[in-house]
């Protein structure tokens, strides 16, 4: 392990930390901005999390050991995604710990977790969004799966430092193939970051509510590693999506020097795609939890046929 | 530049599927009829492309041709027919629509497997999209069999046309001259002959749902 792969992967890290707070602050002025609605400080996450990691955290009296460790672990789980995707420069010594695979592993993994902590403590909607957030993980993964496989077609490896590294360097070439696949991407990130056609981050209406509902429970120094951990998963998921359809501007291995060049270039991708995202949310209505599936079958198809037209085209 | 536009042509070819998809997971008439019309569009932006990399002078006039009706008559006329039939409310469809999305791959699969030896006798320069071509057909046979209403089995019908159109640009850079007028000026009559026919429906059953035709048969 050489000084500056060590440098470039810290640095990632602390990006991923600090930058995530404030795209949710951009995506919910935006969304504020395009709803007529005076906008909250871009800097409110901050606060947020300032004003919850002073506040006492109250816990339920009858919640287990692994109600107080699920945040830590999905905070864990974030940070380790965020590290090993490649947002700022392509060599990074965290990746070989963990390739495309892992990583929609590692995502399952919290998933898990915050789904068991919710259900500890018994209440109802816990449960209820426990259930809700399975129904949905488990139709949005083979989709994020067959997303990522068909990146891996194009450069023959799994491992996202490579996708990515093959991607930003070869002659500019039109692929069909990833056309499908973003598609199919955007809508696993709605799904799966509980953004508007699936589940509206805005509500605490109990009937409708996923992510809301899991950590309900919660507060305190919990909560905000909760809410830190959304905000870095939001993060990651904007990260492999630009990464993986827009790999321009990435720093090489032996040329630490770029990363000035990178972190104003991911920013700039970051301000665009989350005006997007807040586009997208105003434009489309909150769907039924029961065409949920039909959203993420869609999804799972483009994916599928993205795959296929690969093996037809041969792009 | 050359790959390029052969890359572009590929796109246009994915596009056409990926809209093919939309119509067959679409509940509303009127957001079919747009990816109706959109479908026509690209269809006409993959033939341009085409025709300016082989040369092929013909295949501007069809380009036109399909531009005129796919794009501009037909979606007139589609829009006018709702209207006066007053059908702009969701398309009952007879499978649920993630059943037809999962029959839709499969088709696709075997679309494309069935296209491969095919295309390769073929020596045109887009020859690996007529799978696509050949996927796109075989969608549209199953819109048409999936819905229950006049409309959209019509949509599909015409849809499947843009199919086969696409496939003949694909494989031999369009049919002859005289085939296309014909077909066509077949299109635009069927149209027209399918907005009587469903009128006619409409007046001997108070619906659109083609299944009352089975009450023709006398008991």
């Amino acid at each position: 392990m050489n000084w500056s792969g060590l440098f470039s992967q810290l640095l990632e890290i602390v990006v991923a930390l600090l930058l995530a707070p404030l795209l949710t602050g951009w995506v919910n002025q935006c969304r504020a901005w395009l709803q007529n609605k005076s906008a909250p400080s871009l800097l409110l996450p901050y606060r947020m999390l300032r004003k919850l990691f002073h506040k006492e955290s109250v816990v339920a009296e009858h919640a287990s050991q692994l109600f107080r460790v699920a945040p830590y672990i999905v905070f864990g789980c974030m940070v380790m995604a965020s590290a090993i995707i490649p947002t700022l420069s392509t060599d990074l010594p965290l990746s070989p710990a963990a390739d495309a695979i892992a990583l929609v592993g590692l995502f399952a993994f919290a998933r898990v977790f915050i789904s068991l902590a919710a259900m500890d403590i018994g209440t109802a909607f816990g449960s209820l969004g426990a259930r809700r957030e399975m129904l949905i993980g488990f139709l949005a993964e083979p989709a994020l799966l067959m997303v990522l496989f068909s990146a891996s077609l194009i450069t023959q490896s799994t491992s996202l430092t490579s996708i990515v590294g093959t991607l930003a360097h070869r002659e500019f070439a039109i692929y069909p193939s990833l056309a499908f696949a973003g598609i199919a991407f955007t809508m696993v990130s709605l799904a799966e970051n509980a953004r508007v056609p699936v589940d509206n981050p805005a509500t605490h209406l109990e009937l409708t509510m996923i992510h809301e509902a899991l950590i309900l429970e919660y507060s305190g120094r919990h909560l905000a590693l909760m809410e830190w951990a959304a905000s870095l998963k939001m993060f990651a998921y904007s990260c492999i999506g630009l990464t993986l359809f827009f790999p321009w501007g990435l720093a090489e291995v032996g040329s630490p020097g770029e990363m000035v060049v990178a972190l104003p270039v991911l920013v700039l991708k970051l301000t665009i795609g989350g005006a997007l995202l807040a586009l997208i949310e105003t434009a489309s209505a909150k769907m039924r939890i029961f065409r949920v599936p039909e959203f993420l079958a869609t999804a799972f198809m483009l994916a599928v046929i993205g795959m296929l037209v690969h093996f037809l085209l041969g792009a | 530049m050359h790959a390029y536009l052969i890359q572009s042509v590929n796109l246009f070819a994915a596009v056409l599927l990926l809209l093919s998809f939309a119509m067959l997971s679409q509940r509303r008439i009127l957001t079919l009829i747009h990816l109706f019309t959109l479908q026509g569009a690209t269809l006409v932006a993959a033939t341009v492309v085409v025709a300016y990399l082989t040369d092929q002078h013909h295949l501007y006039y069809s380009a036109a041709i399909t531009l005129v009706t796919k794009v501009i008559v037909i979606p007139t006329l589609l829009h006018r027919l709702i209207d006066k039939l007053n059908v702009k409310w969701d398309v009952e469809t007879l499978i649920n629509i993630p059943t037809t999305m999962l029959i839709g791959i499969l088709l696709v699969v075997f679309a494309f497997n069935l296209a491969l030896p095919i295309a390769k006798l073929s020596s045109s320069i887009v020859h690996s999209t007529l799978g696509i071509a050949l996927a796109c057909v075989l969608l549209s046979f199953m819109m048409m069999i999936t819905r229950a209403k006049a409309v959209p089995q019509v949509i599909g019908f015409l849809s499947m046309e843009n199919g086969l159109f696409f496939a003949a640009t694909a494989a031999t850079y369009g049919m002859p001259m005289v085939v296309e007028f014909g077909i066509a000026f077949d299109v635009l009559v069927g149209m027209f002959i399918l907005g009587v026919f469903m009128f006619q429906i409409r007046e001997q059953f108070d619906s659109l749902d083609i299944s009352h035709l089975e009450k023709l048969k006398e008991d």
